[in-house]
Formats: C-alpha cells, sequence, structure tokens
C-alpha cells in the first residue's frame, strides 16, 4: 500500500486492475486504492508476474502493507522466484501528524518517547505519559545578563581599543555624539596616561617619566621629546661600547629567493624576518646581552622578546617587542613583524609590547645607511645595528667574489658586558645566518 | 581579463596610497624610483606588491621586483601579465 | 619600461552603453535587443540609436506596448538558446512585468530541477531627478536585489557602461543591468580598448582614510562631489561603489569599513527596507567590533517622488545630505 497522500495513514484496496498471471511493466496500474480522499489508481514499480494477490478487495491496510507479490518475468511462475514485493517509497512518517502536532504542543520529543502501540508505534497515551515526566529542564538558553549599562556609552571599536592599549574605560571622557567614548577619545587617554617601565620594582623609581609616554603614536612634537629624553638618558649613564662585523648574506639571499619563489605574495619573506630570528637565537646563548640594567646589577630577561624599532611616519621611532621571537618559526617572525609595524604606524601598540623587550634590533637596512651604530634604550643592554645589504668583493677560497653582505654592530652596556662578549655574539648570529634553512 | 594602462596605472597609485596615505602619485616624475621616493622599506614594498596582486588578480614573483622601480614599470607588469 | 600610452576617446555613458549593445550583437548572433521604441526610434534614451540601420529588423526588434508579453516573449527566447537583451524601458513600467521576471525569469532554474537556465539581460533606466513625478521617479534597484535567482548591477562609469553588458550575457543566469537616467550624458575619457569587466566586485572610487562613503548608480556622483567638499575640511572620505547589487561584494565593502571604522550609505531607494539597510545590516553582522559610530544612511525622502523641481531635489539624497551626515559620523 504506497502513500498517496502527506497524511494517509492507510488506504482501502477498492479492486484489482490485473490478474494473477499477468505480466506487468513498470508503470502499468494494478489496483484502485480508496484514501479517504479519493480514489487512486496504484501502479506496478516493478516488472514481473503478478504472482498472488495479499490482500482482498474491501480490505483497509496500513501504508506499507504487501498487496501483492510480484515474479521476475524471466522465471515464469516459478515458485522458487522470491516474490518481489514493490517497496513504498516514501518513508513512513513517525507518528501520525495528528500525533505529532499533539507532541509539539506539550513539547515532546517523540523520537525519545516509547511506544506501547502495535508494532511500538507511539501512540497519544505514549506522549501524554511522556510529558507528564519532569523533564530535563530544556528551556532555551537565555542569553548572560549584561552587566547593567554604564551612563557611559562606548563604541565597539574604542572598546577593543581600550582593552589593547589597557586604558581604563571610566577614566575616557567621551566626545562623541550624547558624549559617546570613541577610539580617539580612547587614543588621547592612553599617550595621557604615565606609563610604568619594564616589571621589575627597582626600575620604576628610576624611570624617567619621560619614557612613560612611549606607546601609541603621539603628536609629532611630545613623540620627537620623548625620543629626546631617552636617548640623552642612554648616552648619559650608559658607557657603550661597540663591535662589529661584516657577514656574508648569499646564504641567506639564496635560501630566501627559493622559498619565496614557492610562496604566495603574502607569505614571503624579507631579510630581516631571517636576521630577527638569527638574532633572537643567538640572543639565547649569550643571555647576558638580553635582559636589563637595574640599579647596580644586570637582570637577565625571562626570555628573548626582540624589540623591533619602526619608524612610524611622522618621524617618531618606537621599538615594540615581538614576544618569544626565538620560538617562532621563520612565517611566524615575518607576520608578527608586519602586523607590528602595521600596527605601530596605526598607534595601535599593546603595552606589554612597548614594555617588553628585552633586545633591540635597529634598522632593518632597507633604506639606511651601511652602518648602523646605536644607542642603546635604556634600561636594554645592547642594540643591534643592521646596515643595507651591499654588494661587496668577497674573498672565497682564495679568489675574490661579489657577495651580498651586511653590516651588524653591536653597542653594548660595558656596565653588564665587555667587548668579548659581544663579539661572541655576533659570531654566533653570523652562523645562525649561514644556515637559513634550520631557522 | 586583461587590465589597460589606466586602469593599471590607477591599481599602481591605489596601492601606494594604502601604504602611504598622503602620497601624491599623479606628480611623480616618470621616471622615479617609487621605493626611494616614497620611502618604502622592504615590509611596506611587500605590502604594495601584495594590493596589487589582490587588485590585479595577476601574478607578481620577486624576480619581478626589478620591474617594479617606477610607476610606469608596476603598471606595463600588471597589463602584461593581464592579457 | 615605458609603454606607450594606450589612446582614448571622448565620450558619453550612452555611447558607452550604444557600443556594448553593438559589440555584442557583432560578436555573437543569438543577442538581439528587443523593447519598446529601440529599433525605429533608437531608443526612448537614445541608446540604441543606428543599430536598426546596422544590423536590421530581426536583431533590432520593437516591441509592442506590453512589458509583461515582451519580457515573458524575451524569457522565452532565452530558453529557447537566445541571448536576448530586453529593455524595459524604465523601472518604472517593469512593475507590469514583475511577475514574469520573479516568477519565471528568476525562478523557472529552480522549479525545473536544473533542466530551464534563463540567460536573459534586462536593462532598464532608473531613478529620479527628471521632474518625471511620482509613476516616473521609483528607483527600484533595490527591490529587485531582494530576489534569490538574479543578479543585478549597477554601471555607474563609463567604463562600466561599456564593459558590463558583455560579462552580463555571458552569465546563464538573468542579470538586471540599471542605467541611472542622469548618467547618459556623463562625458569623459574611455580607453580606446576599453572591454569587458567583472560584474561581482565593489571597486574603491576614492581612497580615504577616515569613514567609508558606500554608494552605487546614480548616487555616486553625488557621494563623490560631497568627499571633494569633505577633503577641503581634513576629512578624508572612502569612497566604494558597489557596482554588483546582487551579490554585494562584501569583502570588498568590510575590507573598506574595517579600516576606516565608520562608514555611510548612500542610495536613492526609500529608507525602509532599501538596499542600504542590507548594507548596513552586513556591516553590523561582520565589523561590529570595528565599528567607532553607528552606520547611517542617507536615502530618499519617503514620499511620493514630487513634480516640482525643488521638491524633486529637496526628497532625493544630495552632496549636502551626505556631507551633514558624515559630519555626525566624525563628530
Amino acid at each position: 500500500m504506497p502513500s498517496l497522500g502527506a497524511d494517509m495513514e492507510s488506504g482501502t484496496l477498492v479492486e484489482w486492475l490485473v490478474h494473477e498471471g499477468d505480466t506487468v511493466h513498470r508503470g502499468d496500474p494494478m489496483a484502485v486504492v480508496d484514501t479517504d480522499k479519493s480514489a487512486i489508481e496504484v501502479e506496478s514499480f516493478d516488472e514481473g508476474v503478478v504472482e498472488s494477490f495479499l490482500v482482498e478487495p474491501g480490505t483497509r491496510v496500513a501504508v506499507g502493507t504487501p498487496l501483492a507479490s510480484l515474479a521476475p518475468a524471466e522465471a515464469g511462475l516459478s515458485t522458487a522466484a522470491k516474490a518481489r514485493v514493490p517497496k513504498p517509497r516514501v518513508p513512513v512518517p513517525l507518528g501520525a501528524p495528528p500525533l505529532r502536532h499533539h507532541a509539539a504542543e506539550l513539547g515532546v520529543d517523540l523520537t525519545r518517547v516509547s511506544g506501547t502501540g502495535p508494532h511500538g508505534e507511539v501512540t497519544r497515551a505514549d506522549v501524554d505519559r511522556a510529558a507528564a515526566e519532569p523533564r530535563a529542564a530544556a528551556r532555551p538558553e537565555t542569553a548572560p545578563v549584561r552587566p547593567a549599562a554604564r551612563g557611559t556609552q562606548v563604541s565597539p571599536y574604542a572598546r577593543r581599543l581600550a582593552e589593547d592599549l589597557g586604558v581604563d574605560l571610566a577614566r575616557v571622557n567621551g566626545t562623541g555624539r550624547d558624549g559617546v567614548v570613541r577610539a580617539e577619545d580612547v587614543r588621547r587617554a592612553a599617550e595621557a596616561a604615565a606609563r610604568p617601565g619594564p616589571a621589575q620594582a627597582e626600575a620604576r623609581e628610576e624611570a624617567p617619566a619621560a619614557e612613560a609616554a612611549e606607546v601609541p603614536a603621539s603628536p609629532e612634537r611630545s613623540a620627537r621629546a620623548t625620543i629626546a629624553a631617552l636617548m640623552s638618558r642612554a648616552k648619559r649613564e650608559i658607557p657603550h661600547y661597540y663591535v662589529a662585523t661584516t657577514v656574508d648574506l648569499s646564504a641567506a639571499t639564496e635560501w630566501l629567493r627559493r622559498t619565496n619563489r614557492e610562496r604566495t605574495v603574502g607569505e614571503r619573506l624579507v631579510p630581516a624576518a631571517v636576521l630577527l630570528k638569527a638574532t633572537a637565537l643567538a640572543a639565547r646563548q649569550h643571555p647576558e646581552l638580553n635582559g636589563f640594567w637595574v640599579g647596580d646589577g644586570f637582570v637577565p630577561g625571562e626570555d628573548v622578546h626582540l624589540g623591533v624599532a619602526v619608524s612610524v611616519r611622522g618621524g617618531a621611532l618606537v621599538a615594540p617587542a615581538i614576544h618569544h621571537t626565538a620560538d617562532l618559526d621563520l612565517g611566524e617572525v615575518m607576520a608578527a613583524l608586519r602586523d607590528l609595524v602595521e600596527r605601530a604606524r596605526a598607534g595601535r601598540l599593546r603595552r606589554a609590547e612597548m614594555a617588553d623587550p628585552t633586545l633591540t634590533v635597529t634598522d632593518l637596512g632597507d633604506q639606511g645607511v651601511e652602518e648602523v651604530i646605536g644607542v642603546i634604550y635604556p634600561p636594554q643592554v645592547a642594540l643591534l645595528g643592521v646596515g643595507r645589504i651591499v654588494e661587496r668583493p668577497w674573498a672565497v677560497d682564495d679568489m675574490l667574489g661579489v657577495r651580498p653582505t651586511v653590516r651588524l654592530t653591536l653597542s653594548g652596556d660595558h656596565r653588564a658586558t665587555d667587548g668579548a662578549t659581544g663579539a661572541r655574539f655576533l659570531n654566533t648570529l653570523e652562523s645562525f645566518l649561514q644556515h637559513p634553512e634550520e631557522l | 581579463m586583461s587590465i589597460t594602462d589606466d586602469e593599471a596605472r590607477a591599481m599602481v597609485a591605489r596601492a601606494v596610497r594604502r601604504i602611504v596615505p598622503d602620497a601624491e602619485v599623479e606628480t611623480l616624475a616618470p621616471g622615479a624610483d617609487l621605493r626611494r621616493t616614497f620611502e618604502l622599506d622592504s615590509l611596506d614594498f611587500l605590502g604594495f606588491v601584495e594590493l596589487l596582486v589582490s587588485d590585479s588578480g595577476v601574478r607578481i614573483d620577486e624576480d619581478d621586483y626589478p620591474e617594479l622601480t617606477t610607476t610606469a614599470g608596476c603598471a606595463d607588469l600588471l597589463v602584461r601579465r593581464s592579457a | 619600461m615605458t609603454t606607450a600610452t594606450v589612446g582614448t576617446v571622448e565620450t558619453t555613458y550612452r555611447e558607452a552603453m550604444r557600443e556594448a549593445i553593438r559589440e555584442a550583437l557583432r560578436e555573437d548572433d543569438r543577442v538581439f535587443l528587443m523593447g519598446e521604441d529601440v529599433g525605429m526610434y533608437g531608443g526612448c534614451f537614445a541608446v540604441s540609436l543606428g543599430l536598426l540601420e546596422e544590423f536590421g529588423p530581426e536583431r533590432v526588434r520593437d516591441t509592442p506596448l506590453s512589458e509583461s508579453g515582451f519580457v515573458g516573449a524575451g524569457i522565452g527566447a532565452a530558453i529557447a538558446g537566445m541571448r536576448p537583451i530586453v529593455e524595459i524601458m524604465t523601472v518604472n513600467f517593469s512593475l507590469l512585468a514583475l511577475d514574469q521576471i520573479l516568477n519565471n525569469a528568476a525562478t523557472l532554474l529552480h522549479m525545473s530541477g536544473g533542466q530551464v537556465s534563463v540567460p536573459l539581460v534586462i536593462r532598464m533606466t532608473t531613478g529620479a531627478g527628471r521632474q518625471l513625478a511620482a509613476q516616473h521617479s521609483h528607483s527600484f534597484e533595490g527591490w529587485y536585489a531582494h530576489i534569490p535567482g538574479i543578479k543585478v548591477i549597477a554601471p555607474a562609469t563609463l567604463e562600466d557602461a561599456r564593459g558590463m553588458l558583455w560579462t552580463a550575457l555571458q552569465d546563464p543566469d538573468p542579470v538586471l543591468l540599471f542605467e541611472h537616467g542622469s548618467l547618459y550624458n556623463m562625458s569623459g575619457p574611455l580607453a580606446e580598448d576599453a572591454g569587458h569587466v567583472d560584474i561581482q566586485r565593489a571597486v574603491v572610487r576614492r581612497p580615504g582614510r577616515d569613514l567609508t562613503l558606500v554608494s552605487y548608480g546614480g548616487s555616486l556622483s553625488k557621494t563623490l562631489d560631497a568627499a571633494e567638499t569633505l577633503a577641503a575640511d581634513g576629512v578624508e572620505a572612502e569612497v566604494l561603489d558597489l557596482r554588483s547589487l546582487r551579490p554585494l561584494d562584501d569583502e570588498t565593502i568590510m575590507e573598506s569599513v574595517r579600516r576606516t571604522h565608520r562608514a555611510v550609505v548612500i542610495d536613492e531607494g526609500w529608507r525602509s527596507g532599501s538596499l542600504s539597510a542590507e548594507v548596513s545590516a552586513r556591516i553590523t553582522e561582520q565589523c561590529f567590533f570595528d565599528l567607532d559610530s553607528p552606520v547611517e544612511r542617507v536615502c530618499s525622502a519617503e514620499v511620493p517622488m514630487p513634480y516640482a523641481k525643488h521638491l524633486e531635489e529637496a526628497a532625493l539624497p544630495q552632496p549636502e545630505a551626505v556631507v551633514a551626515a558624515v559630519r555626525r559620523v566624525v563628530g
């Protein structure tokens, strides 16, 4: 008995249109069925010979009940051939619609109700019983209650910025419509707030107020004033020594050329990424250069967080940190570098980035000069100056060639280390640069 | 879809301005070196190339960089590669 | 290293569209133009002037005054394998063919289980500003952009007028191409070899960093004017031309808003339930945490379009209203 309507549960066989022994083809009408709505001809779904009728005309049967058996055409009337019963093509729904509606009204999940009706059918009584049982609360989750709205409104972007910059929104004056706090209000508050130096408690007393304003790109003049104060202090307090070396970068540039061919534009590496990673690894091996001069002694950094000097348009220079540089692979260093530079130029650096550099690398050498002899950023104890990559004549195997080279200059705080340490550091750095594939 | 020279130049100008917001690309002398004039370091330049690639759909390899010194050079490359 | 600059010609939007139709008729035998007055009269807006003489009455067909009838015929032709360009004189009259467009063109592919596709292009003039009063000044691009099964595009520049039609004709599904009435006389230089353009990307027409102005079609030039005015005051507005109204190029829109953190949408439709509402909703969905200010909209006043010139101007989005909205947003 096929399902001839969406809500049909059973039908009455009215009459057979074929006889036992007839051959039927797909689509041939075989019987007339009454569905309570109308009488409909039922066609054969298969090819075969009518073997026997299983239901007498006038009988009402449920949808899915076999009505007749067909033998495959070739087998003729062989009884050995299995009867092939036309299967109903439509899957029988779980419970009749009135039952489903009733269950829905009571909030009962029919798939979980055990049926006591014939063939395990779910009956109305089953649904009622399931509804009466105490249910696990199936209430829709209420949205988390928001804290009562404060008087001040803050734009979504400003809120995010405040979190990034560590600004307390309660202290920010909103200049938007109706006093809404907007991004520029947060930035202004970030510049105005005094910032502590690195975590060391002793350093706090010593840190001059000028150092505090390092955070986001401030208006030109105050940025320059900040740098001026910092550099003066550095030159005043830190006895600098300098050691320098020229490094053959052909291995690195060749390796970069090869790897960049395989990379999409967005993944390409610049030499600066290689330099930073190599420097970070070298710094790990020379921890006496990676840390802070605090009070009368050296405090090593907890890890290598390389500061990267970024020139911000407008003349300012900031040197935020890439955290745990030595643990990042080159792709990650590159991504971190790009992200840092973009945010530095947009004035969206985070407080931790400004406070945490343990060793700074200055000038990524692109547009600059051949040699950079830099000023250390206190309270750090060293600074690596990187010049431009320049083709220089180079002696290799008793022959004269030309190689891409770079001049690296380490400025060291003579209170913390001496030239020998600096020189060893540069040698380590140089060996890392000769094996870019291992970075 | 091939790019016309005007479209290519517009893309180059747009890309430069995205890196250097107040750049006056139109008044640039024809042979002027882009990187030097606008002080594009290697990261800036990479961003510039990325913008050209995503705007034009054209492929640009590191080996092409020498051609990208002037605006004309950039536009030429885009037109050629998109044909 | 230098290359010869490609020649440009001084042309108009109308001529560019005519050239696009001419190219299509020339290059593809299946293409033909049909619509009221497109042949003998040369088109109500003179877009098809001269085409009947050039291509003959089989390729440029004047239809009776019955939108439902001839759009249906166009649909039938498309189903049968032709590539008709059906011109409905204005979007105002398209309402008479809405059932054809929505229930047939847009839906036959689905209802036939993929068996019947309708590669039809319908061109319509749209918009107000010429004192044609309430019944003849509608902007229904937004309504049509609501319908699944079709694409909706709005060329606002000479390049797009020249280049979008061919791409639309290649599309196996119906494409509605809206030409704002105020654009036909727009003139300027166009590359001699200006070719086909895509019909799915939004394009930044003017880069800026302080906020994003999203617009399309007839409102684009007003938006650009507003951006000029704002630039003089130090506000750098980025102007985005949607070009494709369905589907919307979310990627380009959001990339811009994420950078500028503020947006204003300019749309000649009536505000309620307009395309600008859709754009605004999407910006909120995708860029909420990047927004520094609510997204504003500048739309037509919700009145039947007045006939008197000064009232019509007051009802339509104007550069002054855009500037005012921007000032509210930027503060």
